[in-house]
Formats: C-alpha cells, sequence, structure tokens
C-alpha cells in the first residue's frame, strides 16, 4: 500500500486542463484543413488527382470532403491544401464537413434543448466496433484514461445500449455487423443520438466501395454527430463532444 | 536438410516460375515433413483456378534464416493434414472458405470469416449462392450431461473493443472448452487487393489492424521494394525500427496497464493507460498521427527526423521510461496481483509448438522465436534486440515478457535516435517485376507478420496474403481456458489481446 501511495505521488497529477486552456498537439498532426492561395484555380484533372479516396473536388470551386480525408500527409504535397494543428474538426451535419477556400467554418451545434437538458449533464454512450481497424477503438478509449477524465464531463461508455443514451459507431458498417448494429441501436431506449466516429464511420474510409461493408453508418442510421479522421485525434473527439453537449460553444 | 521448396532470405523476390510446382501428395508430405523439423507454417493459401486452387505453402525456418515456398494444383477439392499438423487447421478451412473447395477429412470442418468465396457459385460448404450467410451461425462444440451449461458472449461486448462471439462449454464455474467466432470485421481486404497496387492500397494496409500499422506497412513496403528491386537508405531503416518499437512499447503498456486493470489493482492500470498516450504522441512526433499513419511508404519513410524533434523525443522517452518502471514495479511488488497472475491460463510448450503461436505468447512458453533475430530485416540486420523468453506459459509469463520487451525496446529507441545514421529518406521506386513471388516477416508487437504478393506479368497482384499474427494465436486462448474458470476470460483474453480486424481481413 505504502508504495503505491509513494507511486501516485511520483506520478502526479496529469489531468489535462482543456477546455479551460488549450491542449498541446504535435507540429506533425494534422488538423483542419486550410487551402493555399490561388486552390481555387486548380483544375479538375489535378483535383482528382491529389486525393485516391476522392476527398478533393473541383465541381463549381475546389472543395475538401473531411469525411472521406484520411488527414495522410501526400496531398500536403500537392498544391492545394495544408493542414493546420486546429484540432476542431466535427460536424453536427454531413455537409458541414465540406470544406471550401474563404467559406464559413462549420463547429457542431449543441443538441437542441429539451435533449440537451435531458442529458447533457450525463450522458452514456454503447459503442459499436463494425468494421473498425481499432484505432479510432483506441483514440475513444483514451478519452477515459487519467490524462483526458471524460467522466468529469459526466460523459461516459456503458456496458449495456439499455443503459445508454447514444449509439458511438466506429467502422464501415461491415455486412456481417449490420445486424448486431441495428440490434444495438433497437436496444438503446429513446430519445437516443448516434455518433459516426472515424472517416470509416462517415464513409467507409479507407474501405469505400468493399462490397463486404456499407461506406459508414450514414442511411443505417440517423447520426448527430461526425468526428472526421482516421483516426480522429482524442482531443478532435472530446470537442466534438463538448460542443454537443454545450460545454464549449463558438469559435 | 534439403527441401523440396524454393528457399530464399526474407524481404526477397523470386521469379514464380522457380517455386517448385509438386504432385499434391508429395506436396503435403513435404509440409509434414518440415514442420516435423522444426520448420514453421508462416502462411499456407490458394489462388483459385478454374477447378479448384493453387496451393501455395510458405515457410520458415529459424534455424537456418530462410523462407521456403511450394505450390501445388487441387481440383474440386484438397486432403487435410490437420490431424497431423495442428497449425494449418484454420489456414485450410480459409482456404476452402475464399477458393470454394472443401478441405477433406477435416476435423471440424467450418466457415472461418462468413463471406461467399472468390469464385462466384462455388462454395465449399454446399450453399446455394442466395443462401444468406450469416455470421457466427454455425455448429459449435457442445457438451452435454447434467450440470453442464453452455455461455455465449459477443459478438458485441462490454467494453469499446472489437466484435467476436464466444461459447464457453462449462461444468459449474469450470470452463472445458471455449470456442471462438470471429468474421464480423471482415471487409474484403484480400479480395479487394487483387489486381492492385493502387493509390489506395497503402491505406488498406495501414488499417488491416490499426494497432499494428507499422508492423503491417513494415511487410507491405519490404514487399513492394523486393518487387521493384529499392534499395531503402539506412536513415530510414532507421526511423522505421524507431516507429516498430514505439508501436510495441504503447501496445505493450496498454497491454500492462489492461492487465492490471483486470485482477483489480487500479494504480497501474490508471497510470499505464496514460504512460501508453506519451508513447502514442512520440510516434505523432515522428509523423503527425499516433498511430504511424502516413510514416512508411515504399522505398523509405515520409518524413525525417530533424534535431529539434529528436531531443524531444529522446526526452519524452526519458520520462516514459522512470514512468513505467514505476507503474509496473508495483506488480511485482504486490502480492494479491501475482497470485491471480501466477498459474492462470496456461499454455504448454507442446501445445503452442503445436499450433504454432508466435509472438510474446509463444514467448511465455519459452519457445525462443522472433522475426527480429530469426529473419532479420531492416535495421534489426546491423542492430539486433535481444530476445525475452519466459517459461510457465500462464498470464504472468505473458505479462513479464510484455515488460521485459518493453525495457529492450526503450533502449532500441534510444540508441538509435542518440546515432541516427545520415543520409536520405527515400530510395526511387520502380516498377513493379512481373510473374514474381514475394515473400516479407516481420515482427509486429503480437508476433510475426506475413506478407506474400504474387504477380501477374504486368506486375500487378495476382493474389496479395495477409497473415496477422493473430490468426496463429487465437487458438491459443481457446486452450489456455481449459480447466479455467470462466471468470478468468477477461484476463486470459487481455494477456493475449489478440486483434479481431487483422484475423477477419
Amino acid at each position: 500500500m505504502l508504495r503505491a501511495i509513494i507511486a501516485r505521488l511520483k506520478q502526479g497529477h496529469r489531468t489535462m486542463a482543456y477546455p479551460k486552456e488549450p491542449v498541446h498537439l504535435p507540429e506533425r498532426f494534422r488538423g483542419y484543413p486550410e487551402f493555399t492561395p490561388g486552390a481555387e484555380r486548380a483544375g479538375g484533372d489535378a483535383c482528382a488527382a491529389a486525393c485516391p479516396h476522392g476527398a478533393i473536388s473541383c465541381d463549381g470551386g475546389i472543395v475538401l470532403d473531411m469525411g472521406r480525408c484520411l488527414f495522410c500527409p501526400e496531398c500536403t504535397a500537392g498544391e492545394f491544401v495544408r493542414f493546420t494543428t486546429d484540432h476542431r474538426l466535427a460536424a453536427t451535419r454531413r455537409e458541414q464537413l465540406v470544406v471550401r477556400p474563404g467559406g464559413e467554418r462549420h463547429l457542431a451545434h449543441p443538441l437542441e434543448p429539451g435533449l440537451r437538458s435531458l442529458i447533457g449533464r450525463s450522458l452514456k454512450f454503447r459503442e459499436v466496433s463494425a468494421g473498425g481497424c481499432n484505432a479510432c477503438e483506441a483514440d475513444t478509449n483514451v478519452l477515459s484514461t487519467i490524462g483526458w477524465d471524460l467522466g468529469r464531463f459526466g460523459i461516459q461508455f456503458v456496458a449495456s445500449p439499455r443503459h445508454a443514451d447514444g449509439l458511438w459507431v466506429t467502422g464501415p458498417v461491415t455486412e456481417n455487423m449490420r445486424e448486431a448494429l441495428l440490434m444495438t441501436w433497437e436496444a438503446i431506449p429513446g430519445p437516443k443520438i448516434v455518433v459516426a466516429c472515424g472517416a470509416c464511420a462517415i464513409g467507409g474510409g479507407p474501405f469505400a466501395g468493399s462490397p463486404e461493408a456499407h461506406d459508414g453508418v450514414d442511411g443505417i442510421l440517423p447520426v448527430d454527430l461526425y468526428i472526421p479522421g482516421c483516426p480522429p485525434h482524442p482531443a478532435a473527439i472530446l470537442d466534438g463532444l463538448l460542443r454537443l453537449i454545450g460545454r464549449i460553444e463558438g469559435e | 536438410m534439403t527441401v523440396p521448396f524454393r528457399t530464399f532470405p526474407n524481404g526477397a523476390a523470386v521469379p514464380f516460375g522457380e517455386v517448385p510446382r509438386l504432385e499434391a501428395t508429395a506436396f503435403l508430405q513435404a509440409i509434414i515433413d518440415a514442420t516435423d523439423r522444426g520448420w514453421r507454417v508462416s502462411s499456407y493459401f490458394g489462388i483459385p483456378t478454374e477447378s479448384g486452387a493453387t496451393l501455395c505453402c510458405v515457410l520458415s525456418s529459424a534455424a537456418d534464416g530462410v523462407i521456403g515456398v511450394a505450390t501445388a494444383d487441387a481440383v474440386g477439392a484438397f486432403p487435410s493434414i490437420a490431424r497431423l499438423v495442428p497449425q494449418v487447421q484454420l489456414f485450410e478451412r480459409e482456404i476452402a472458405e475464399q477458393c470454394g473447395i472443401p478441405a477433406e477429412g477435416h476435423p471440424w470442418f467450418k466457415p472461418v470469416r462468413f463471406h461467399r468465396s472468390f469464385v462466384p457459385g462455388r462454395d465449399a460448404w454446399g450453399r446455394a449462392p442466395d443462401d444468406p450467410i450469416l455470421p457466427g451461425v454455425m455448429e459449435f462444440y457442445r457438451v452435454e450431461g447434467e450440470e453442464v451449461h453452455e455461455v455465449a458472449v459477443g459478438p458485441v461486448h462490454a467494453g469499446i473493443i472489437e466484435p467476436g462471439h464466444f461459447r464457453f462449454q462449462c461444468h459449474g464455474e469450470e470452463v472445458f472448452h471455449l470456442e471462438i467466432s470471429l468474421g464480423y470485421q471482415h471487409r474484403g481486404v484480400e479480395r479487394g487487393l487483387a489486381g492492385g497496387p493502387d493509390p489506395r492500397t497503402p491505406f488498406r494496409m495501414e488499417t488491416i489492424a490499426g494497432d499494428t500499422t507499422i508492423g503491417h506497412m513494415q511487410a507491405y513496403c519490404m514487399v513492394m521494394e523486393a518487387l521493384a528491386g529499392v534499395q531503402v537508405p539506412t536513415r530510414a531503416e532507421a526511423l522505421r525500427g524507431i516507429a516498430l518499437e514505439l508501436e510495441r512499447l504503447a501496445n505493450h503498456t496498454g497491454d500492462l496497464g489492461a492487465i492490471a486493470g483486470d485482477v483489480g489493482y487500479l494504480p497501474t492500470s490508471s497510470f499505464c493507460g496514460r504512460i501508453r498516450g506519451d508513447f502514442l504522441t512520440m510516434t505523432a512526433v515522428l509523423c503527425g498521427s499516433r498511430f504511424g499513419r502516413g510514416l512508411l511508404r515504399p522505398g523509405g519513410v515520409l518524413f525525417d527526423l530533424g534535431e529539434a524533434e529528436r531531443d524531444d523525443l529522446l526526452a519524452r522517452l526519458a520520462a516514459a521510461r522512470t514512468d513505467l518502471e514505476n507503474a509496473v514495479e508495483l506488480l511485482w511488488s504486490t502480492p494479491s496481483v501475482m497470485s491471480r497472475l501466477e498459474n492462470t491460463g496456461t499454455v504448454s510448450a507442446d501445445t503452442a509448438r503445436d499450433l504454432g503461436l508466435v509472438g510474446p505468447a509463444a514467448r511465455a512458453c519459452g519457445l525462443d522465436r522472433d522475426v527480429r533475430r530469426d529473419h532479420p530485416f531492416g535495421i534489426y540486420r546491423t542492430a539486433p534486440v535481444p530476445l525475452v523468453t519466459a517459461h510457465h506459459g500462464d498470464v504472468c509469463a505473458r505479462t513479464t515478457v510484455r515488460w521485459q520487451e518493453a525495457v529492450k525496446s526503450l533502449d532500441f529507441i534510444h540508441d538509435q535516435l542518440r546515432y541516427l545514421p545520415e543520409g536520405g529518406c527515400r530510395g526511387e521506386a520502380g516498377n513493379l517485376q512481373g510473374n514474381r513471388v514475394a515473400v516479407a516477416l516481420t515482427e509486429g508487437w503480437r508476433g510475426e507478420i506475413c506478407h506474400v504478393a504474387i504477380t501477374d506479368h504486368a506486375g500487378r497482384f495476382l493474389r496479395y496474403k495477409v497473415t496477422d499474427p493473430s490468426f496463429h494465436n487465437w487458438q491459443g486462448l481457446a486452450m489456455a481456458l481449459r480447466g479455467e474458470q470462466i471468470s478468468d476470460f477477461p484476463l486470459c483474453n487481455k494477456s493475449f489481446n489478440l486483434s479481431y480486424c487483422g484475423f477477419d481481413l
């Protein structure tokens, strides 16, 4: 026991102050994309070639769809986009993940007032990994460690869907997990919400178009929060969640 | 010893025409003989043909440091040798499922991932093309009798983990047998790789098993480099080694914490959960991604390490080492923890050898196999990492091995950062050679990873085969549960910590 207490003193208090203080991310972290000056003049062929996932397109001006983007370093070698270290990526509606040069910045909205007052201080999720590679799952788990301590915001991941207010989906929704996902959704009492965590859950990610998977949870269940990334950084996940429950608002 | 295989070193490509095409009986006999003499089956798969499949077996010999490949044609069906060579039992079921031909005489013949075969209309179990194939719907082992009961768990489990289905045949608390049914994460990885590579291929490789991004990418890069004849700069090899050991550290640290958590010892569990994040952040310092996404590409690495980042990493590494030593030391000095770890979930060395276990799970049983030593690749050719083994084969042994490996990785990264070779980070990649077979073995944190590429005349993938260490090890977990209490399952499971998606592909 004494050893444990000494160890506790040595390890110290490690919970971060976020959102009161900013979160520190490595310089090479790839967050919210920024278009380089002159990107608007890019031609359609060059845009299509810039991204193997179809995240960049040029129909009526260059756009980057964060829902399809894997935030990979290769396209920074392209001439149109560079990634900032801004971790605020989550959005409420699918189309708000599409970024345009000089376009409006969309951050996730809080839940509508009735729902927010019901679950804003005690939000419980049941997670379903539906073909996830375990990276989204791992970085969701990280939020429950002492460094992030998600519990201090009243948000928790629970074992039973009966105890949950929402469904947390990772992975492109494989055909073999579709039924289990729907049964878990059914088992959650209403009113309930759905979070699509990661590129796979939003649009299939690297597995988009695979005949064994469904290109994400959109079209299968109604989604209330989209968190882009492959996988999303825990800071991006936390930012989205805190905006959802109204703990962070505005820029 | 002469073997009827084409042998070559790890990370090499040879003309596919030089691979012996044996008569089926001689081919199977050769596998039986080789495994009798200590060779391992690293991969065994089929390339579908009109009448059946071309069977292709990739064996490895730790004693000789070589890989051997042979093929044989199977028409309509192929004979099972699982009764004689238990380590191929799952490979045979996989061949049957993918190529649509049955493994005759297989002792427990059923699907692996619950999908249709690569050949439309052909099915090893004679299911009609419009019959639905539902995951986990199959015959399970059954034990019957008074006071015998069955416990079924999953696919959705209590925590944030991947899906799988587990059936325990119990007598009271005692588990007679555990059967594991997977396939829920099946995303069609191998089928999708045929005809490649294409610009999306590296991203699928990085997400075969997200927590093993570097391990699988290292294998993919080696295959591509062998096929294209690329020389990787030494500095890039060192950076890849650093990333691979950081991946091992992050996961071993997470597992040490999770094992502590499962015996209800919260201090180590809490500390390790955070320290694991420190190692992930170090990988993000290297390349911006906590899982090493975008770091490795054929020919080298995409990010070089500057002086400032190197010093930053050295400081972070020293701090994490102090914290980790402090956190893990608590386990060994807490008798109540040790009594829960010792003699729980024991796998004998013989069982481990028969099943072909790899990685820490094998080394905990006393099997001294490690690709970094037996088939050295990349930086490990010049900077070996000492091999760690234990002998009891129980949860305690698997925990000890993880801790000691973590220490070796810390030393290795420190040395590599201090003496990083000068030079460039990426060699020029040429076109892939056609009609070749390339094999790469790497030691991921779970154990041996095997990638095999066979190219057609145009240099496209005729077949790309991935074997995650979990494919060898899931059966080990089932054996660890025999005669244990069902309440020890979470602990045993954590001490193996196997990949679902890496298995399901």
